[in-house]
């Protein structure tokens, strides 16, 4: 049966069991997130896509939809705490977007520019976090990790791997590998993997394939993210 | 056979043994770290080469697990493990010093491991000693009333490689404290009073609770104990002590009644993850009168139908593990656990303690499920809340210690009893405990409704300037505001009552508290893992003089974020401490004001510092100054 709820003033029709951003998503509305990805199990953590429901905020990507809930999501006040937590992922890792190989083609960069991001506004953290290139096919730079763990659930979930997970607390959480050494050619992940594919950020970098495309004629120069609804959910 | 080897066998017939009692079940994977620890000092990568094997889930899961809890070392730390509780009573107690004495007596560094891999010296988070502190765990044991000269003991202990069980037990003494006793603490309630006059109950008039489910679908109809009781916690006006207040006979009743698949039970929970900086009376609950919590968890499950229970005990508590084992033991014996409890045939109930390694978030009901699952600690997206899908996805009930003794004392004598006790919202009586600055810390039990003042003159509390109720999360409560009340109408309080005279700096110990949160946050949500971290470093900026009017408007920012898009309570509340202060106590923070317009946190003659430790130089030449370079002003 089909229901419906209004997201800043729109009638949004959903399904039982679909989620806000599921549901605004299907009707062409867009809602800025990272650590949501549509094939995978919400995760919740990188808060962008917090909304405002019946006046209280909560992330829309595990808040079930129900019939008269009345959502705000465009607004100013929303979108500068989104702007904040952006700014926020900026200075905990390192995000170098003039010599990073996915400038153009950043999840983070992109709802960056969505947002009005002009400055990373906090003071950086300069973490030292050293990158893998042990794998032949692919480098890992933890640099721009943001911790969405869209990698871990894609191998987890999808390839029956387990190649990823988070490890450490607080800010000191980071990603591992399923390997004693911690390198990623000591384990089984390869480039046919799903979690290959899925990273919003620079970690995941496919090697001696960098600026093929050059930058300026990438997926976001093209098309900003949440113009066209499609590209910006479905994943790279 | 080479010695690397013979070590990897070692640690794998450890891992095994461990790995056997635990039935080799992934769901124990905290409780198997923490023993293997226990038997190898730390995490060696063979043991973890052998749990994937025996336990069969991928490395990242366990390494994962272990990255986690701050009590989980994935390097070595040594054969002695020391670490300080770190709360801002214990540094008013002198905490500080004491460190800086060990070390120096050790020739360590704090935070590192010496280098014959003998002892390391650390801090962690509160231990739940305030009232008799300094405080410090070694190896996970407690040691309370540190003084200069059994610090300058520990040492010589250490040095001369003797093991913790030849160590003077008087280091190890606990004391309970309890300075003011009433329905609870006074209780001389005996093992099983509660549980023989839930079995007799029979609905009263004016009947309250729902009857979806006889308890124990299976039982033989008509049984009206269970859901009579449920109808006394109603009446009783419980709430739940944990801080929040929901009401524990909703909280029952949705258990009760959730649905259940095929194979499915449910749960109950304590919580005795008490990690709230200055709380200790669930220490003091279960060391005088943890029959009280047994019965009242096993009133508990008689009353939603469930048949195993778990004491979630927080880590720092680890010498309380035995003690409880043995009362578990003959209530079993007594037949107030186990098989067909006290002759009600179907009643079966057990309890089964798990130790938490090191971790304040845990607390969180849906973190410490997923702990108890032997994950990481990080809360859940909720809804669905636990009542329905907790331990692994199966109704369960989380409540506070002090909740379920509570529940014994309903069960014995009645809901319209507890509900006369206290205030007409907040019923019963409330464990306060009671540290800082006063002539007598230690736990007070008070009907709710009890002023501050009034706490202030029984613990003989003088000059004093401020008390933080409920501990960090809670709320700093200045003199013009001693009359406010402990209770759900005015302040609610999950118990700490932690007291600063007018000689304490309250920008020190809203600092001490946003370290804290620092440290404790899971990491899961950015708001959380960065926001705190952002935090404590403007808080750090002020502390080194560097604050000015900006950095206010920063931190109000920052908490508003914080509250609004945190995933759990931790990041709503780790902005409390520093605005209640800022609100009560400017002239803290005023003071540290050195400038009216924006200055850099950066300190170029502050950076130079690890240079010159390095070089062990500190003459001019080594510093920076105003004059020579434009960017590093006059530190």
């Amino acid at each position: 049966m089909s229901h419906t709820f209004t997201l800043d003033g729109k009638t949004i029709p959903f399904e039982d069991g679909q989620t806000i951003i599921q549901a605004a998503s299907k009707a062409g509305v867009f809602i800025p997130h990272l650590c949501y990805h549509p094939e995978f199990k919400p995760h919740g953590s990188c808060k962008l896509c917090t909304v405002k429901v019946n006046g209280r905020q909560t992330a829309s990507c595990t808040m079930r939809a129900s019939a008269g809930m009345v959502v705000e999501n465009n607004t100013e006040e929303l979108n500068a705490e989104r702007r904040a937590l952006t700014q926020m992922l900026f200075v905990e890792g390192n995000h170098f977007c003039p010599s990073c190989e996915t400038s153009g083609n950043c999840q983070l960069q992109a709802t960056a520019y969505h947002l009005g991001m002009m400055s990373p506004h906090y003071d950086h953290f300069f973490p030292s976090r050293p990158v893998d290139a042990s794998h032949p096919e692919v480098l890992l730079d933890f640099n721009r990790c943001i911790l969405c763990s869209l990698c871990v659930r894609a191998s987890r979930d999808v390839d029956g791997k387990n190649v990823f997970a988070l490890s450490g607390r607080g800010i000191k959480t980071h990603l591992i590998v399923n390997a004693r050494s911690g390198n990623l050619a000591d384990t089984n992940f390869t480039l046919k993997d799903k979690a290959a594919q899925v990273c919003p950020v620079g970690v995941i970098l496919v090697k001696r394939n960098g600026f093929a495309v050059p930058i300026g004629e990438r997926r976001y120069d093209n098309v900003p993210i949440g113009d066209s609804l499609e590209t910006a959910t479905e994943g790279r | 056979m080479a010695l690397s080897e013979m070590h990897a066998e070692a640690v794998a017939g450890i891992v095994d043994r461990v790995a056997t009692r635990y039935k080799r079940d992934p769901v124990n994977m905290l409780q198997i770290l923490r023993e293997v620890q226990e038997a190898c000092d730390w995490l060696p990568p063979e043991a973890i080469d052998r749990l994937q094997t025996v336990l069969g889930v991928p490395r990242t899961k366990i390494e994962g697990v272990a990255g986690f809890y701050s009590f989980l070392y994935t390097e070595p730390r040594g054969k002695y493990r020391i670490l300080f509780s770190d709360n801002i009573i214990d540094r008013m107690a002198g905490s500080q010093p004491l460190i800086e004495r060990l070390c120096e007596n050790l020739w360590i560094e704090p935070g590192k491991t010496s280098e014959d891999g003998l002892v390391s010296v650390d801090v962690t988070s509160c231990t739940g000693m305030c009232d008799q502190g300094p405080a410090l765990l070694v190896n996970n044991r407690a040691i309370t009333r540190l003084t200069a000269t059994r610090i300058d003991e520990i040492a010589e202990l250490v040095r001369n490689k003797t093991p913790l069980s030849e160590w003077p037990a008087d280091f190890f003494k606990v004391e309970d404290h309890v300075r003011m006793a009433d329905i609870m603490l006074g209780s001389t309630m005996q093992p099983g009073d509660g549980l023989r006059a839930a079995r007799e109950r029979t609905p009263s008039d004016g009947y309250m609770a729902s009857n979806m489910r006889s308890w124990r679908e299976g039982l033989p109809s008509g049984i009206s104990g269970p859901s009579a009781m449920l109808d006394e916690i109603k009446r009783a006006n419980l709430r739940g002590r944990g801080g929040a207040g929901f009401a524990t006979g909703l909280k029952w009743e949705a258990c009760r009644n959730a649905q259940m698949k095929p194979g499915q039970q449910r749960f109950v929970v304590c919580n005795a993850d008490e990690g709230e900086p200055g709380t200790f009376k669930d220490r003091v609950l279960l060391t005088a009168h943890a029959d009280l919590v047994f019965e009242g968890m096993t009133v508990a499950a008689y009353t939603i139908g469930a048949r195993r229970g778990f004491l979630y005990l927080r880590g720092e508590y680890h010498y309380l593990l035995e003690p409880l084992n043995a009362i578990l033991e003959r209530r079993r014996k007594e037949n107030m656990l186990g098989n067909d409890i006290l002759g009600i045939p179907g009643a079966d109930f057990e309890i089964e303690i798990h130790l938490g390694a090191g971790a304040y978030v845990c607390g969180e009901e849906s973190a410490l499920i997923e702990s108890l699952e032997g994950k990481r600690g990080t809360p859940r997206n909720r809804p669905p809340f636990p009542v329905t899908n907790g331990y692994l996805d199966q109704p369960t009930i989380v409540n506070n210690v002090e909740t379920f003794a509570a529940a014994a004392l309903i069960a014995l004598n009645g809901g319209d009893w507890y509900a006369a006790i206290g205030t007409k919202h907040s019923a019963g009586t409330k464990i306060l405990s009671v540290s800082g600055d006063c002539e007598r810390p230690g736990v007070y039990e008070y009907p709710f409704g009890v002023s501050i003042r009034q706490v202030l003159e029984d613990c003989g509390a003088k000059d004093t300037q401020a008390v933080q109720v409920s501990g960090p999360s809670g709320i700093c409560v200045g003199v013009d505001e001693f009359d406010r009340t402990i209770g759900f109408e005015d302040i609610p309080t999950a118990g700490a009552f932690m007291m600063f005279d007018q000689t304490r700096d309250m920008f020190e110990v809203a600092r001490n508290f946003v370290h804290f949160f620092q440290h404790e946050s899971c990491g899961f949500c950015t708001p959380c893992r960065v926001g705190t971290s952002l935090l404590k470093n403007l808080m750090d900026k002020l502390h080194n003089g560097h604050g000015s009017p900006y950095d206010f408007a920063e931190i109000e920012k920052l908490n508003q974020l914080l509250q609004a898009m945190s995933h759990c309570g931790l990041g709503h509340t780790a902005c409390n401490p520093v605005l209640d202060t800022i609100a009560k106590f400017r002239p803290a923070y005023d003071q540290r004001m050195e400038h009216d317009e924006f200055k850099p946190a950066f300190d170029l003659d502050r950076a130079l510092s690890e240079a010159r430790q390095m070089t062990r130089r500190d003459d001019p030449g080594a510093h920076i100054t105003g004059h020579n370079v434009a960017l590093g002003e006059e530190a």
